[in-house]
């Protein structure tokens, strides 16, 4: 029997297991709302933006390792996911996000909310089609499921013009996939791998670079296991910061412009560089020239594309992450890195990860603070000073994890990743690490945290500037400060996030002491009613360190 | 930096000549020419494309075009046999007599034809490859005053037992 497009449409999404999709309405999408509506059976989330709407599915995505779903309208439903599509493209995030289009006949018309939707988000999915022929619909949402979550995840847009949705056709909805021009792979070259621990096992000084690929991958046990057997230690990129607990005595922190001294150092002065899942990204490897100087590079990465670009290696191997670690762990065996490590553990002591003057309401003493009271947890950030403090300071492990934009930088990204996040585990304390800047990009989601039932605790460091860039002024532009003041120097509150934060039903508490910080954390672990906005008014001047000024050398530190 | 040939075999379907073109200007690779057209299987399309690039770049826009969905195969066709040609038209104006006898010459050592004449003007066709289709546009250059030149970009095809480029 013949059904409708939006039957199908519905259809497809039951079959591949969607349980919610978040969903901005308009013209040309009612009728696939609808169809949702009458079946009953997918939870529909209402953001109040569709930037916001697909950061909530790149964060549900991120914490259930399901494929996170949109609906958006045509026009300017469309292109305000642009920024946050981009988003999921450069942090791998599987996404398939439905939009809305005029009906076939009006295309190319510049008719009502009419844009070239796939034409313009060309270079920022993994792939995108408009559905022209009723007949095609079935098999393209089967293939836009697929091509999302696997091999490197990623965004898709399918683009439904209003006519397909309500056309008669077939009720089919394959089972099977076959795209001609799409394998993924699925395996690895055994004998490239086994290449890859050879060069390892005879290393002296090897050190395991994990990435954003790992926890992707969710292979976190399999590293950890990998460098437990062989005793290698382990840094990472900002992305791949869990993937091996962060308490591990192998584990040394983060690598790149604000990791670690003793992580950078290593790089610079290890002789096997073991890196998974990293697509080398200048943010880790600073001057290329000067990135792992002395050491033979092994790269293990499911994008083909991302091996030997940046940096060549000596021994690549396309696979996935869990697969690579999982083959590797059969032949793991120790290897002598006592003196090694030793030598890293005395650049760690020398410049340890602390803030210098750790004396009153500091950054670092607030992330301590989340990782007293937050256990089992998820944690998002948005961008800037506060992301890298994070980064830093934050503790991971089997039960708290991290979700950061990672490759666009997106501020506003935090907050509502947050509720995706919550909406996708309801029974997991959700915390966002945010800004004053980042989270005026999209802090009209406090209202559709208030009407989705998903209290997150927004821990927001207030200090009243743009951070990250006036650094950079205050080190690199002679203490120029342009345009990074986000209030008169007169004035109090700008906003004034308390009265916001009860403009939207959620709780407010200003933190202006370090005692402070701990029985307010509290209090917003304990108000699952609604969200709570915890203002930490810091100081203006903190400075995430250490930096490395961008293209300069990793080794070449401020301290 | 140097020039090389990769043919492509894509998806026939709307938006896929934009995908790859908004590839190459998007990272910066430089696109010299690309040609397309449908191949036997009408749901396939075969595009020949020439590029100027280094190794490391070569190799990255060899990748790239792979991982797209819309890509079947990639053939990178720098170091092998190929018979490769370009149509060209010219189109020369103002030509005296004596200039008309000397395009049918032209056209005679070149292996091109004269197709189509008027009081002062004719045009040459030829379909020859890049290299000999640049020499002949410079030759009409030199020799006449006023040339138009219409190209259509190279066809490239997998040689069966000779040896020519």
């Amino acid at each position: 029997m013949d059904i409708a497009g939006k039957n199908l449409f519905v259809k497809a999404l039951k079959n591949e297991g969607v349980d919610t999709i978040f969903a901005y309405p308009g013209g040309v999408i009612t009728d696939l709302l609808d169809e949702i509506e009458k079946d009953g059976s997918i939870r529909i989330v209402l953001p109040r933006h569709e930037q916001a709407l697909v950061h909530e599915a790149e964060g549900y995505a991120r914490a259930t390792g399901k494929v996170g779903v949109c609906l958006v309208t045509s026009g300017p439903g469309a292109t305000n996911t642009v920024t946050a599509i981009t988003d999921a493209f450069l942090d791998s995030i599987p996404i398939v996000c439905f939009t809305g289009q005029v009906s076939l006949p009006l295309i190319g018309n510049d008719a009502f909310q009419e844009v070239d939707t796939i034409g313009i988000s060309r270079n920022i999915t993994k792939w995108g089609i408009t559905v022209r022929r009723r007949e095609d619909m079935g098999h393209i949402i089967k293939e836009a499921f697929y091509v999302a979550k696997t091999g490197k995840p990623g965004p898709v847009i399918i683009d439904l013009p209003k006519d397909i949705q309500v056309s008669s056709g077939d009720s089919e909805y394959p089972s099977e996939v076959n795209i001609r021009g799409y394998k993924p792979n699925e395996g690895v070259h055994v004998g490239q791998l086994k290449k890859a621990w050879k060069t390892l096992k005879n290393a002296e000084r090897p050190i395991i670079l994990a990435g954003g690929g790992v926890n992707n991958a969710r292979a976190d046990e399999e590293l950890t296991a990998f460098a437990e057997k062989t005793g290698v230690p382990v840094v990472t990129t900002v992305m791949g910061r869990g993937a091996i607990p962060t308490s591990h005595p192998l584990y040394f922190g983060n690598a790149g412009m604000h990791g670690a001294y003793a992580c950078n150092l290593a790089i610079k002065e290890c002789d096997v560089l073991f890196s998974i899942g990293t697509r080398f990204n200048d943010r880790i490897t600073g001057d290329l020239n000067d990135f792992a100087p002395n050491a033979q590079i092994v790269h293990i990465d499911i994008d083909s594309a991302s091996i030997s670009r940046n940096v060549v290696v000596n021994v690549p191997v396309v696979s996935d992450a869990k697969v690579a670690l999982e083959k590797l762990n059969e032949w793991a065996a120790k290897i002598n890195t006592e003196d090694w490590i030793k030598e890293i553990k005395a650049w760690d002591s020398e410049y340890p990860l602390e803030m210098p003057n750790d004396v009153g309401l500091t950054p670092q003493a607030i992330m301590r603070g989340i990782n007293e009271v937050f256990h089992e947890s998820f944690i998002t950030t948005d961008v800037g000073q506060h992301q890298m403090w994070a980064a830093q300071f934050i503790e991971l492990d089997k039960k708290r994890h991290m979700i950061t934009s990672g490759g666009l930088g997106t501020m506003g990204f935090g907050f509502p990743a947050a509720i995706g996040a919550k909406v996708g585990l309801p029974d997991t304390p959700v915390i966002c690490v945010t800004g004053d800047g980042s989270f005026q990009m999209n802090l009209q989601e406090m209202a559709t945290a208030n009407t989705e039932d998903t209290p997150v605790v927004i821990c927001l460091l207030n200090n009243e500037v743009l951070g990250m860039v006036r650094q950079m002024q205050n080190l690199f532009y002679g203490k120029r400060y342009v345009a990074t003041d986000l209030k008169k120097a007169d004035d109090a509150y700008v906003p004034d996030f308390m009265k916001l934060a009860e403009a939207y039903g959620a709780k407010g508490i200003r933190v202006t002491q370090r005692e402070e910080i701990i029985p307010a954390l509290k209090e917003a672990a304990e108000n699952t009613d609604s969200c709570t906005l915890v203002e930490f008014m810091i100081d203006k001047d903190e400075v995430v360190l250490p930096m490395v000024k961008g293209g300069n050398s990793t080794s070449d530190m401020i301290l | 930096m140097e020039k090389r040939w990769i043919a492509l075999y894509v998806e026939n379907e709307v938006g896929v000549l934009a995908k790859i073109s908004g590839l190459f200007s998007g990272k910066s690779y430089n696109l010299l020419s690309l040609t397309v057209g449908t191949t036997e299987d009408e749901t396939v399309s075969r595009m020949t494309i020439s590029v100027e690039s280094d190794d490391v770049t070569f190799e990255q826009i060899k990748k790239q075009l792979n991982r797209m969905v819309e890509v079947i195969k990639v053939i990178d066709l720098t170091d092998v046999n190929i018979h490769m040609k370009e149509i060209l038209y010219i189109k020369i104006k103002q030509m005296s007599e004596a200039q008309k006898q000397e395009a049918f010459r032209i056209a005679q050592v070149f292996s091109a034809e004269v197709i189509d004449i008027g009081a002062d003007s004719c045009i040459i066709a030829s379909m020859l490859t890049e290299h000999r289709n640049n020499e002949l546009i410079a030759l009409c250059n030199d020799v006449f005053a006023r040339i138009e030149v219409v190209r259509g970009g190279s066809v490239a095809i997998e040689s069966i037992s000779t040896s020519c480029r």
